[in-house]
């Protein structure tokens, strides 16, 4: 029995990988909710929306590159985000103007948002492919690991190591500052605040005089910084393929309903239940067993619960339990 | 339809474009386009009654025909027997003892009082329920797939007249739905929505990682035909006589047959299914339908149960797009899980509904003709058309990203016809009425 050890697997191959990764969707999440909470739509557009904004800051990383900036052990893509950032802002502001903006106008039912939002997505993808085409990219740079398992090792003098990414611990630094600016916007600032008058009660916040064009824009800037921002940092950690962000939409949408549609909070922490679900689901725990377990009993079989071939169904069967037993989700949001 | 001298034309139009398309380029590839032209027409027919009908969004589309798909494989081909006697049992008893244990545990928190006994006792009868199951089914499943693996691994089916898999593969579809349906309608249109996203996408994954199931993705090609085949025609010296006193070329000529029989049968199908649609729809259970679909509120008023109606509504049309995902398969004459793709299978369909005129079972059956043409023409008239701007063009970066860029033609111009109708045109080129 050796409970560091099996404390070290379970830290590296489950908690670390599933913290990212929840921080990913937590970030694609939080964009979900907030175009619902003001838009009152699904935007099945907001995966290849990611995808797109991780598409130009590809472009902008390639350039400094080419330009001989380097961020230090950090990765370029870092400097290229708010380029990104501000590309895609404008994008998704002319779509609104373009698309959008008309179904507003006519106060069109939520399902027709929810096609027209679908042959965004369609457009969005083609755009993407035709850009940057279908391959593989990995486009990290800088140094790959703040802590890696042979220094661990080293270190501690332990037989499991611990590797921490750079993405990794990227991830979650980026994620943490993005939240905080986010909930500092909404609960500070007036255009915050009368973006959560606006979402709460629409025609309340239009008789006090809110301009409820300037909160779409608003919505839409910030929800295109949570989605390149979510994209980029998808793509640092595992790497850019076009239809991998397609793929994406489902645990981000679960993410955001087990949260409760339309609460910014909830999105954050239905992002966590499912990327630790999935992880700790699809994961093998038979190393971990093994240190954990005395001497002897260790597991024939790997103790993996289902192939990770299967990790949709994860956030399928949690988005199954959340709808049947609480369909507002874990914080309230709105089901109707 | 017969009053409506509109609808005619745009028939008369589209058939306008197959003709020419097959004085284009060759009958044989035109019957070709044609064929899936009528499953596509099946596929919108489902979607339209669910959608043009009821007002659900089901954009699973695809995990429905994948499940017609696999009826095909497991009515039609024949029981592997080595398999049987290595784990096929074992493999059955595993999964009916994973439904008992989904069925005990639904029990269980049906029967039990509230509170935190039950939550305990309905977690333990899962946990229990899914060692077991994995203890029964996994040997099994082992030993199955060990049995050639390269020729078969898997239990194979029935060995059924393949023609019986297209009411199975409804059936499977329907099934399915239902499951669905149970959860998620009644909530809000999003969680529809999203749930049907979430089915299809597992529905793929078992097909492609299944193998003892429908051989996953090693594919199972030697699906029978309700049809001869071409090689069959050919040695009967019948045929090739009667071919060659025509004037046509015997291996094109018994090509054009074969084709000639699928879409007699497609047809058939189509035929009988609008029939139906169209008398159900202007029956006094259409017009409730479309009472429920402009005003829930309203019609729940007057006593119209609503989600049981959906309910209803959405496993027939999920059967209706098994039934034309059999109809595929049997075409294909083989099952290849890697093919599904949402964009191809789910939102190409929903184009076909959206632009055909969304209620409208004529205007479906336009929309999947009129799509799938567009669907596999406009590739080849993307290469010609960037070929002509990329012409004037050096060799270099930008010329092949341009004729690169013609593959993914397709998605752009179905996202802006899908975009372009909705905005200008909501009602379709068939108008509901």
């Amino acid at each position: 029995m050796d409970l560091g050890n099996a404390l070290v697997v379970f830290l590296n191959f489950v908690f670390v990988p599933g913290l990212a990764y929840g921080a990913q969707l937590a970030l694609g999440a939080l964009g979900v909710t907030l175009v619902f909470g003001v838009l009152r739509f699904s935007n099945f557009a907001h995966g290849d929306t990611m995808a797109f904004g991780t598409m130009v800051t590809i472009f902008a990383t390639w350039w400094l590159q080419g330009m001989g900036v380097s961020f230090g052990p950090l990765p370029t893509a870092l400097i290229a985000l708010p380029f990104g950032i501000a590309v895609t802002a404008a994008v998704v502001l002319a779509t609104d103007r373009g698309v959008y903006r008309f179904y507003r106008r006519v106060r069109a039912a939520p399902v027709i948002f929810l096609i027209v939002s679908a042959g965004v997505m369609f457009v969005m993808n083609a755009l993407v492919r035709f850009f940057i085409g279908v391959e593989d990219i990995a486009f990290a740079d800088g140094g790959r690991f703040v802590v890696s398992a042979r220094e661990w090792r080293e270190l501690t003098g332990m037989q499991e190591g611990l590797a921490i990414r750079t993405t990794q611990a990227l991830t979650l630094g980026v994620a943490i500052v993005a939240v905080a600016l986010l909930f500092w916007f909404l609960n500070r600032t007036r255009t915050g605040k009368s973006m959560r008058a606006y979402a709460d009660n629409e025609d309340l916040a239009l008789l006090s005089g809110i301009n409820p064009e300037r909160v779409v824009a608003v919505t839409w800037i910030i929800t295109a910084a949570l989605a390149t921002t979510a994209g980029v940092l998808y793509g640092l950690d595992k790497s850019f393929k076009a239809f991998t962000y397609f793929q994406l939409l489902l645990p981000i949408f679960a993410a955001a309903v087990v949260g409760g549609l339309g609460n910014p909070l909830g999105a954050i922490a239905g992002g966590f239940v499912i990327a630790f679900s999935e992880v700790a689901v699809t994961y093998a725990w038979r190393r971990v067993a093994a240190y954990a377990l005395p001497e002897g009993w260790a597991p024939e079989g790997l103790m993996q619960l289902l192939s990770t071939d299967y990790k949709f169904a994860v956030s399928f069967a949690i988005l199954i339990v959340v709808l049947l037993f609480k369909p507002t989700g874990l914080f309230k949001g709105k089901s109707t | 339809m017969t009053a409506n001298p509109r609808a005619l034309l745009l028939f008369a139009a589209v058939a306008a474009l197959f003709v020419a398309t097959g004085f284009m380029t060759s009958w044989n590839v035109t019957l070709t386009i044609v064929n899936m032209g009528l499953i596509s027409a099946i596929m919108a027919l489902g979607v339209n009654m669910q959608w043009g009908y009821a007002g659900l969004f089901n954009i699973g589309v695809m995990g429905f025909v994948a499940l017609g798909g696999l009826a095909c494989v497991l009515v039609a081909l024949p029981p592997v027997r080595e398999a049987w006697a290595a784990g096929g049992l074992r493999v059955v008893l595993g999964l009916a003892l994973g439904a008992a244990t989904v069925i005990a545990a639904i029990l269980a928190w049906a029967r039990l009082p509230a509170g935190r006994m039950r939550a305990l006792a309905v977690a333990a009868i899962l946990i229990v329920g899914f060692f077991v199951f994995r203890a029964v089914f996994d040997p099994g499943v082992a030993a199955v797939e060990a049995v050639n693996p390269a020729g078969t691994g898997y239990l194979g089916g029935l060995g059924l007249p393949i023609l019986l898999a297209w009411p199975a593969g409804g059936l499977v579809a329907a099934g399915a739905a239902y499951l669905i349906g149970k959860t998620a309608l009644g909530l809000r249109s999003d969680y529809l929505a999203i749930a049907t996203l979430g089915i299809s996408e597992i529905v793929i994954a078992i097909l492609k990682n299944e193998d003892w199931l429908a051989r996953g993705v090693k594919n199972v090609t030697n699906i029978p035909r309700p049809v001869p085949y071409e090689i069959n025609l050919l040695q009967d010296t019948g045929f090739v006589g009667w071919a060659m006193r025509n004037g046509w070329e015997p291996a094109t000529a018994a090509s054009v047959v074969v084709k000639l029989c699928y879409a007699g049968l497609f047809l058939a199908v189509l035929a009988i299914l609008i029939l139906l649609m169209e008398r159900a729809l202007n029956s006094p259970w259409g017009r409730m339908m479309r009472a429920i679909r402009d005003n829930e509120v309203a019609a729940e008023a007057m006593g119209k149960d609503v989600t049981a109606r959906h309910l209803q509504i959405f496993v027939l049309g999920s059967a209706v797009i098994g039934i034309a995902g059999a109809m595929m398969t049997t075409l294909d004459g083989q099952l290849t899980p890697g093919t599904y793709q949402p964009l191809r299978f789910t939102f190409l369909v929903w184009v076909m509904v959206i632009v055909g005129g969304s209620g409208n079972n004529w205007g479906a059956v336009l929309g999947g003709f009129l799509i799938w043409w567009l669907w596999v023409m406009v590739e080849p008239i993307g290469l010609w058309a960037m070929n002509l701007i990329a012409s004037g063009l050096d060799d270099g970066f930008l010329r092949t990203r341009l004729i690169d860029a013609a593959a993914h033609m397709r998605l752009l111009v179905m996202g802006l016809v899908l975009l372009f109708v909705l905005r200008f045109s909501p009602r379709g080129l068939i108008p509901e009425r």
